[in-house]
């Protein structure tokens, strides 16, 4: 298969239909076709013009990295008011972290219930232990469910938010009064929403924890697929301090990924509603594949 | 007083303001004209520091803005008020929290002297009792008030308007004009105001500068407005009928 790439359609179009000819024609012919110098020249523009797509593509993400580091330069600063920085804090807790809880109680329920079924009904060979249900379930939603799918989920839901409201206060020019009243507007609105959501995810990393594992053990007791004493003895079995650790250290990256790459997106907004509108898609993308690919390195670096 | 020399500003091929010099004076409503497109807004973001100039210098009473350092600047734009063609109040705030967020950042004023600061803002505005509003629930024209009050909150020295009113009714409009007009000699504050609009020009206009196509074609009074002889002024001047009916009758 071809992919033929050229900021010209036309030019294309008539490679397309050389490359065509000479199919036609046949192999040994096609050298001697007429249209062969044509063919010629048409790959070479094309893959000129494909390098150089390439290219720009390549620059593109540059000055988009670029961009971002000099956004968090900017946002990692000293605040102008200590109290402003505290009371903006404060908001952001409440706004970023409390009201997520509903979301998480659901999610973090319904996925600790699914994985001690899923679970139970592949072990059911009386070779395997039945505790490792509950042990299976622990380790699930403490290595990976709690700390990156809670992640992925608010990206969603807090990177739209942040995107949004960042977008729309930058095409309406309330970013642009900020800088004129000598205000670090990076800082000032930024700065809050990142430390806020960094210093209470790990309470909701935990939160989720708690109600995955204790939602695994409702499902024990009520559909009696194990029973919970095996549960139980399962969620005690090999304790590891350090995957409490390991997920904490996740949660805080990722929440530091999200806040600032949303942050990003939304403050670099321009033109008007339906750019907010592209922002905001662009901040749940990225902080999603930021979290996914940040879920691997950190995995690599900790557990091997 | 703000002193703009050679000035110019381009975006990638698109050359918008050309060797600019231009003086707004202290104490005085200076207006800056011309069709939409010609650069006056760019004019104003380069003068504030939103944008920079690609060559040229901007001074504030002597200090060389465009030249100073990040904290520098910092400094000369808390002397800056600033009135948004959309007014830009924080929608998040109240109509008092917008007032008393210059006040906060930038002052040491207990609270209960920066709510009189705000209540006096206010007063001047002609908004007693908006203390509570959020910015959805006001009109346009109010919007504009509150932006005014907001602007002046920090008592500043220099004030800017961007089209402070476009998109209000005539007496609205005028109301705003003599508000900018008289907190500007109240102040003794030197204001800048991008108009488009010939009435603003005629109400307020003791100093007015016309731009064309990215070049300063003429400064004077708004009584040597009418008078004028370049032709793009004369031809922005009298282009409603109104206007030229004037002419005619002044003829």
């Amino acid at each position: 298969m071809f992919f033929v790439f050229s900021p010209n359609v036309g030019q294309s179009q008539s490679f397309l239909i050389d490359l065509q000819e000479v199919i036609n024609v046949g192999k040994i012919n096609s050298i001697t076709n007429k249209n062969a110098p044509n063919l010629i020249l048409g790959l070479t523009k094309q893959m000129y013009s494909y390098a150089s797509i390439k290219f720009v593509f390549m620059l593109k993400i540059l000055h988009q990295l670029g961009e971002y580091f000099i956004f968090i330069s900017k946002v990692f600063r000293r605040p102008e008011k200590g109290k402003v920085f505290r009371e903006l804090y404060v908001k952001e807790l409440w706004k970023l972290g409390v009201g997520s809880i509903g979301i998480i109680v659901i999610i973090s329920g319904f996925m600790g219930m699914v994985i001690t079924i899923q679970t139970a009904s592949q072990i059911n060979s009386g070779w395997i232990p039945a505790y490792l249900v509950g042990y299976t379930t622990r380790q699930s939603m403490i290595l990976e469910f709690s700390p990156t799918m809670l992640a992925l989920i608010l990206s969603g839901k807090i990177g739209s938010n942040i995107a949004s409201e960042l977008g729309t206060m930058r095409v309406s020019e309330q970013i642009d009064a900020l800088e004129i009243m000598g205000i670090n507007s990076a800082n000032y609105l930024v700065l809050p929403k990142i430390t806020a959501l960094m210093s209470i995810m790990p309470f909701l990393v935990i939160l989720s924890m708690f109600i995955g594992i204790f939602f695994g053990y409702v499902i024990c007791e009520t559909v009696e697929i194990i029973t919970p004493s095996d549960y139980i003895t399962g969620i005690q079995y090999d304790f590891r301090p350090f995957d409490i650790v390991y997920a904490l250290i996740k949660a805080t990256i990722f929440a530091f990924l999200i806040t600032s790459v949303s942050s990003y997106y939304g403050y670099y907004a321009s033109g008007s509603a339906l750019e907010v509108g592209r922002s905001s898609t662009k901040a749940v993308v990225y902080s999603s594949i930021a979290v996914l690919v940040f879920n691997y390195i950190i995995t690599q670096m900790l557990l091997i | 007083m703000i002193e703009i020399k050679g000035i110019n500003k381009s975006f990638g091929d698109n050359h918008v303001l050309r060797d600019i010099d231009v003086t707004f004076e202290s104490g005085k409503a200076n207006l800056l004209i011309g069709a939409s497109g010609s650069g006056k807004t760019t004019l104003c973001k380069c003068t504030v520091g939103l944008h920079s100039p690609d060559s040229g210098t901007i001074s504030y009473d002597g200090r060389i803005f465009n030249l100073m350092s990040r904290t520098e600047k910092k400094e000369v734009r808390r002397e800056i008020g600033f009135l948004f063609q959309g007014s830009a109040l924080f929608d998040y705030m109240t109509v008092e929290e917008n007032i008393l967020f210059p006040i906060k950042m930038f002052s040491n004023l207990t609270k209960r002297e920066g709510l009189d600061r705000v209540n006096f803002c206010l007063d001047r505005v002609d908004l007693n009792g908006a203390n509570k509003l959020m910015p959805s629930e006001l009109s346009g024209g109010m919007k504009k008030r509150v932006g005014i009050a907001r602007a002046i909150s920090a008592k500043p020295k220099y004030l800017f308007c961007d089209e402070p009113n476009s998109g209000l009714d005539p007496q609205t409009s005028i109301l705003i004009d003599n508000l900018i007009k008289e907190i500007t000699h109240e102040y003794n504050m030197t204001t800048v105001v991008i108009t488009h609009d010939m009435n603003s020009v005629l109400e307020i206009g003791e100093h007015t500068s016309f731009i064309h196509k990215g070049v300063m074609l003429w400064d004077g009074t708004n009584r040597e407005i009418m008078d004028a002889e370049t032709t793009e002024l004369t031809d922005f001047v009298y282009a409603s009928s109104f206007m030229k009916e004037l002419k005619r009758m002044k003829g």
